[in-house]
């Protein structure tokens, strides 16, 4: 029987600040779904923001999606490949980027897994507890592509775009 | 001419700061302003809400100190609920939330001190930004870095263990706690492993306390100069005048020690905290009644709580203390990089409070809420990483939230953190025409002492941190820069 990878599916945001909770609605639905079909190898976070022991959370796994609300230029969802890159620090602010995450990763625990970053089109960030109707929308057509890829993991590297500025 | 600098609404959402410089025509600094984004109109966010539900609900204010403002909540809420002020809780509820508290005063200060402040020291702040970070730092010292992660994961456990979850937890209630810590979880955070136990936590803080001395005796020109100004310190300690993050009265002291706010009951925090509204920003200027608008303002924080308070109530820190004390000849300590040795004390100091809760049988009670007379109004403070922080409620007869007052620490640290910005500015950009990275860092190196929190809250992809504009008398921008 072929090992099934390691994945994490790692979602991040406010969910009180509308849109921005896009990542964090993703993990609930997506948990029930996995619970329903019985996944096993996939585990799911979910947090405000991306923090340094992320670095060692990450680097246990095989495979790893970040989930994050997304003011870019895309239509509605997109998968990136999220690179190593170290930045700079920042004066305040205290969340770090997935690519941070990764380079900590490779740079602390010599450990590289394949990890994208799944950006969700928001819309509106007032302080409200609910997704913007748009979002909704967008949120739903990223979770089924997500479980399309969770059922074909060696899949996503297909999926990659690049995201145009 | 005068010039109307205004703060766009989508500015007030990223959750960047910005920097404005004004130059006269000989280039010199005239005029420095610090725009922060505050938490503007979360205090309606939560009215008409059950007032059960503000413990919960306030956490989407940071997601950095969501604890604290659970705290803060559901220490108001204790008084709405007729808890008491602080001391009504049970045994087990009251230490239950000290070890929440410490434990989020640990992973937060670790944080900043590992991720934000050790590139700093390591490199220098003039350093090329692509090797002064964490992960320069791994790459020059790996056990450095490793020990960071592993101290600020320690932190979040605690908060786990005690609040149930890592964010959104619910573990605060009004008049208590909603579980006690299991032996199950008592065990992994006293003996978890090598790398996980609170003595291993004791160990590292203080071998980063060393860390920072060892710098400061060969950085000390700059370790002491930088940024320095006096002001007055304000914060809560506890009654027989002890470092307390969680409760205590409020004190205040100036620049030279005498005391202002002489311990004060902190429901009553109107009759002496008054807020400033000015009109280029929108996070207002708080003061203390008693002296004025111009000279009330004060410094919350690590530097301001090593000023106020007596004593440190555990042997660790407070032999650290009384080094830290030494160095100013015992009179407060006005030295803006000094704020990152007072935050140190703290971590020592945490790490040593969360061993001793976690050895308490107290915790593993049953006795988890406290019940009493309810009342309508109610007040809560607590020392957060950052400084005091305030929450005020109010509810009507259908027990619904219409009255919020909150008072976050980086609103109370906003005239020092301008004052810092000044500083910075008159030494570094006099005379100057673009903005260099060596300002730009000095710029932010002097703001990071206070380890600001803004809005906190979105953090969707493609967000800025910092810009800062050199303006000229003519208000023209003549250079502007953001942090990459």
């Amino acid at each position: 029987m072929q090992l099934q990878p390691k994945i994490l599916i790692y979602g991040y945001g406010n969910p009180g600040r509308k849109d921005d909770g896009l990542g964090s609605v993703f993990v609930d639905l997506l948990k029930k779904w996995l619970d329903s079909e019985r996944i096993k190898n996939v585990e799911l976070e979910n947090d405000y923001q991306l923090n340094i022991e992320d670095a060692l959370t990450i680097s246990e796994k095989d495979l790893v999606v970040f989930v994050d609300a997304s003011i870019e230029n895309i239509d509605d969802y997109c998968l990136t490949r999220v690179e190593a890159e170290d930045s700079k620090i920042e004066f305040s602010m205290h969340a770090v980027s997935a690519s941070f995450i990764l380079d900590m990763s490779n740079q602390l625990y010599d450990k590289d897994p394949e990890t994208y970053l799944l950006h969700i089109k928001g819309y509106e960030w007032d302080y409200k507890e609910e997704l913007t109707d748009k979002a909704t929308i967008n949120l739903n057509k990223a979770l089924n592509f997500i479980k399309e890829r969770i059922l074909d993991p060696g899949s996503f590297k297909d999926h990659v775009i690049k995201i145009k500025g | 001419m005068s010039r109307k600098i205004t703060i766009e609404p989508v500015t007030r959402v990223e959750g960047h700061g910005k920097v404005t410089i004004h130059l006269d025509s000989e280039g010199n600094v005239t005029q420095t302003r610090l725009h922060i984004v505050e938490f503007r109109g979360f205090e309606r966010f939560v009215q008409g809400r059950p007032y059960w539900e503000a413990p919960v609900l306030v956490q989407r204010l940071c997601g950095i100190c969501p604890v604290s403002h659970h705290l803060a909540a559901a220490k108001a809420l204790d008084v709405i609920v007729g808890a008491g002020t602080g001391n009504g809780l049970t045994a087990t509820g009251e230490k239950m939330r000290r070890l929440m508290h410490y434990g989020q005063m640990f992973q937060s200060h670790t944080l900043h001190f590992f991720h934000l402040v050790s590139p700093d020291l390591l490199f220098g702040i003039d350093a090329d930004p692509a090797i002064r970070n964490i992960i320069g730092v791994a790459l020059k010292h790996k056990d450095l870095a490793v020990q960071g992660v592993m101290m600020r994961k320690y932190g979040q456990e605690v908060i786990k263990a005690t609040a149930g979850k890592k964010i959104h937890g619910t573990g605060a209630i009004p008049g208590g706690i909603n579980k006690n810590l299991s032996i199950e979880e008592r065990d992994l955070l006293l003996n978890g492993g090598d790398m996980m136990n609170a003595d291993k936590m004791v160990e590292w803080a203080q071998g980063a306390l060393d860390f920072f001395k060892g710098y400061h005796k060969a950085n000390s020109d700059f370790i002491d100069n930088f940024a320095k100004f006096p002001s007055n310190h304000l914060s809560l300690v506890r009654k027989d005048g002890a470092l307390d993050f969680y409760h205590g009265v409020l004190r205040s002291v100036d620049f030279e020690g005498n005391k202002i706010l002489h311990d004060i009951d902190y429901q009553g925090y109107l009759d002496y905290i008054a807020e400033e509204v000015r009109p280029w920003t929108y996070m207002k200027f708080p003061f203390m009644k008693e002296i004025g608008e111009d000279n009330g303002w004060y410094r919350v924080g690590p530097l301001a709580r090593l000023n106020t308070c007596d004593f440190i109530p555990s042997p660790l820190a407070q032999k650290e203390f009384e080094i830290y004390k030494a160095y100013t000849n015992g009179k407060p300590n006005n030295i803006c990089m000094h704020t990152h040795w007072a935050r140190l004390i703290e971590i020592l100091h945490s790490a040593e409070i969360i061993r001793d809760l976690l050895n308490d049988p107290d915790l593993q009670g049953n006795d988890l809420v406290t019940k009493g007379t309810k009342t309508k109004e109610g007040v809560g403070l607590l020392e957060a990483p950052r400084g005091t922080l305030f929450h005020h409620y109010r509810i009507n007869d259908n027990d619904q939230i219409e009255m919020a007052n909150l008072i976050v620490s980086t609103t109370n640290n906003n005239e020092p953190m301008n004052r810092s910005v000044n500083y910075v500015a008159k030494n570094y950009m006099t005379g100057q025409k673009e903005i260099t990275e060596g300002m730009m860092n000095a710029v932010e190196v002097s703001i990071r002492a206070y380890d600001p929190c803004l809005s906190c809250a979105t953090h969707a992809l493609g967000k800025m941190p910092l810009e800062i504009s050199l303006i000229d008398s003519d208000d023209n921008i003549i250079d502007k820069k953001k942090s990459k």
